[in-house]
């Protein structure tokens, strides 16, 4: 059971507020595919990825990012039970999905750093590191179902 | 499925020392790119590498312990001599990454044999160091250059961890 101050708390529904799910989503995934070039395996449907600007371009990676958020933000809404919201969206990427749980981590790794250019110095040493807890918890829960 | 070249595992702390160089990760354009953006930031060094290190400290509490014999209250003298030292180190090395593993020599021994801070700490002050450039920077801080920086500044990690053992 994850413990969160009130601080933690505030911080983390703070940044949310502050998101635009369209266009932080389309951001933090497009990022991810650029800087991580290997992670694009997952998303070979999707079209067009083959240049920066073509996957910034990119609608269905947008609409992908939209999603992602629309995930986020139920475990904004259950930040005491992430674990349990999460379960079945583990299986989905183990089971479905087939998608190296590492990578969790470098979209949000990306998150962080798009939330960051957005907000510039509003986003404090103890908002970053509020809500990289967050997303640790949410890449810990969305890797537990992995066998 | 995509073929991966060799890259540096986010996990390994050791990388083969060709992909180290830069010499292979690099394009022209973006060595230029990582020159210019640490060119901008010499004159805030104290500034930049202070938050780089508060950022890291606040973010991964871990890393305080390599510091317990300093001042790393926000704002201190200690934190921002501490943090100009490592953004100059980083910004001449951009001056001109091909020669990085001649310019870090002195460093890469004082990291082995007097630091020995544990590799796996490069990693984490260098998410922080992308984090305060993109709060600085905003959208200048964009995809390319974001990748061009995690390259270099990854590149420049594995090159001080070569003499650990």
């Amino acid at each position: 059971m994850v413990e969160w101050t009130d601080e933690e708390r505030a911080a983390i529904s703070d940044i949310f507020s502050k998101l635009d799910y369209d266009e932080v989503g389309q951001k933090c995934l497009s990022r991810c595919l650029i800087v991580y070039p290997w992670t694009q395996r997952y998303f070979g449907a999707f079209g067009n990825l083959y240049n920066a600007e073509a996957i910034m371009n990119n609608p269905l990676i947008a609409k992908h990012g939209t999603t992602v958020l629309r995930g986020l933000e139920r475990a904004l809404n259950n930040m005491d039970d992430i674990k349990n919201t999460y379960a079945e969206l583990s299986v989905l990427h183990s089971e479905k999905l087939h998608v190296d749980p590492d990578n969790f981590k470098l979209l949000s790794d990306c998150l962080t750093i798009v939330i960051a250019a957005k907000m510039g110095t509003t986003f404090t040493p103890e908002y970053q590191a509020s809500f990289q807890k967050f997303l640790s918890v949410v890449v810990s829960a969305l890797g537990k179902q992995y066998h | 499925m995509q073929t991966c070249a060799v890259r540096p595992s986010r996990h390994s702390t050791f990388t083969h020392s060709t992909s180290a160089t830069g010499y292979n990760m690099l394009t022209k354009h973006e060595k230029e790119l990582i020159a210019k953006i640490w060119d901008k930031m010499i004159p805030v060094a104290s500034d930049i590498g202070a938050e780089c290190l508060l950022r890291m400290m606040t973010t991964f509490p871990g890393t305080k312990t390599y510091f317990a014999h300093l001042d790393i209250r926000p704002g201190s003298p200690h934190l921002r001599s501490h943090g100009k030292k490592i953004v100059l180190a980083i910004a001449e090395c951009s001056k001109d990454i091909s020669s990085m593993m001649v310019t870090l020599a002195p460093l890469q021994t004082l990291h082995a044999y007097k630091l020995r801070i544990d590799p796996c700490n490069f990693k984490l002050l260098c998410h922080c160091i992308l984090v305060t450039l993109a709060a600085h920077m905003g959208d200048e801080f964009d995809p390319v250059a974001h990748a061009a920086m995690d390259k270099y500044l990854s590149a420049f990690a594995a090159v001080l961890a070569e003499k650990y053992r």
